[in-house]
């Protein structure tokens, strides 16, 4: 049986972790959070709108924790306020610290999202923070007391998996704490390169909730997941320039047709 | 007096707290999900009975959505 992924302690159910963003409606997202397997999921906060439906309830029906995040914020201090509340409403010290530095690529801004990492820990959060493949920011997050380091594989929502394998795998090597790859995937096999890179867990919104069958997808994405862990744990092979027989030259048979004639032939 | 409730203008009476606002928006106080601001602070859900909202006052009301 393969080892949970522990973050601040607490195993958690599953190595991919769903992100809510983007399904179509709660039944679809309770559908994909079953075939998923996943026990941890990222939800936001906005505007109370009384006649919504609560996804809290979709939630707690399938028995997964809340992570709440702070997507949409661009200040340290925004980030923070958004973090407390999010603690009010869920009851949770966990928090996905999004602090983003430009609406288009949505890449996060590292001073922001470094000041808003330490006074999240001294304040007492377990903070799990969406940052870039630079492993020197993932090393300073860490130093500031970061339970994990969620890094980008490429833009969030772009689809366009890891983006550079070499940063990132710099990045785990030097990590101690868990890396989750946060952003980019596009399809199984980004999720399955991410942890054959050693990622610890991978965490997963659009490449799900906006493929053509979530709920497939959502199948396809855990099963890449640990596919790509028991890769890792079974260890590749070296790459080569060139090929490597797989059958022995040894004990080949002469099958010659102009060969000279067997010693004792008549 | 009037306080701007999720960014709309909102007649409240005098000595109106977070709580009563959240009954006027029928959002039970025991509800999950649920957390507020006044004037950019978060104000804790064990202070809601007992917290008193000014004439205007920027009062934000937030629950979870999909995301992330």
């Amino acid at each position: 049986m393969q080892e949970p992924l522990v973050i601040a302690g607490r195993p958690l159910q599953s190595r991919l972790i769903l992100g809510t963003g983007g399904f179509a409606n709660h039944d679809i997202l309770a559908a994909a959070l079953q075939a998923s397997g996943a026990g941890l999921c990222t939800v936001a906060l906005r505007r109370l709108d009384p006649n919504a439906g609560s996804i809290l309830d979709v939630l707690d029906a399938a028995g997964v924790a809340v992570l709440p995040n702070t997507a949409g914020c661009y200040t340290a201090r925004d980030a923070v306020i958004t973090a407390k509340l999010a603690r009010e409403a869920f009851e949770t010290d966990w928090i996905k610290l999004e602090v983003i530095g430009d609406d288009r690529t949505l890449l996060p801004d590292a001073p922001e999202l470094l000041e808003a990492a330490e006074t999240l820990v001294d304040d007492g959060f377990v903070v799990l923070p969406y940052t870039t493949d630079d492993p020197v920011l993932a090393r300073r997050l860490e130093d500031v007391g970061c339970a994990a380091v969620m890094p980008l594989g490429s833009p969030i929502g772009s689809g366009m998996g890891i983006q550079n394998a070499y940063s990132l795998s710099i990045l785990i090597e030097r990590a101690g704490v868990p890396v989750i790859l946060d952003a980019g995937v596009g399809t199984a096999s980004d999720a399955a390169l991410a942890m054959e890179l050693g990622c610890d867990g991978v965490l997963c919104a659009s490449a799900i909730s906006r493929a053509h069958d979530p709920v497939v997808m959502a199948r396809a994405i855990a099963g890449a997941v640990e596919a790509g862990r028991l890769a890792r744990e079974a260890g590749r092979i070296p790459r080569r320039r060139y090929a490597e027989a797989s059958t022995p030259d040894a004990g080949l048979p002469d099958l010659d047709v102009a060969g000279p004639k067997a010693v004792g032939a008549e | 007096m009037i306080v701007a409730v999720n960014g709309t203008a909102t007649e409240v009476p005098e000595g109106a707290t977070i709580a009563g606002v959240l009954a006027e928006m029928k959002v039970p106080s025991a509800a999950r999900g649920v957390a507020v601001a006044v004037q950019g602070e978060v104000v804790p859900r064990t202070e809601w009975v007992t917290t008193s909202v000014r004439s205007g006052d920027r009062i934000e009301v937030v629950g979870a959505i999909q995301g992330g």
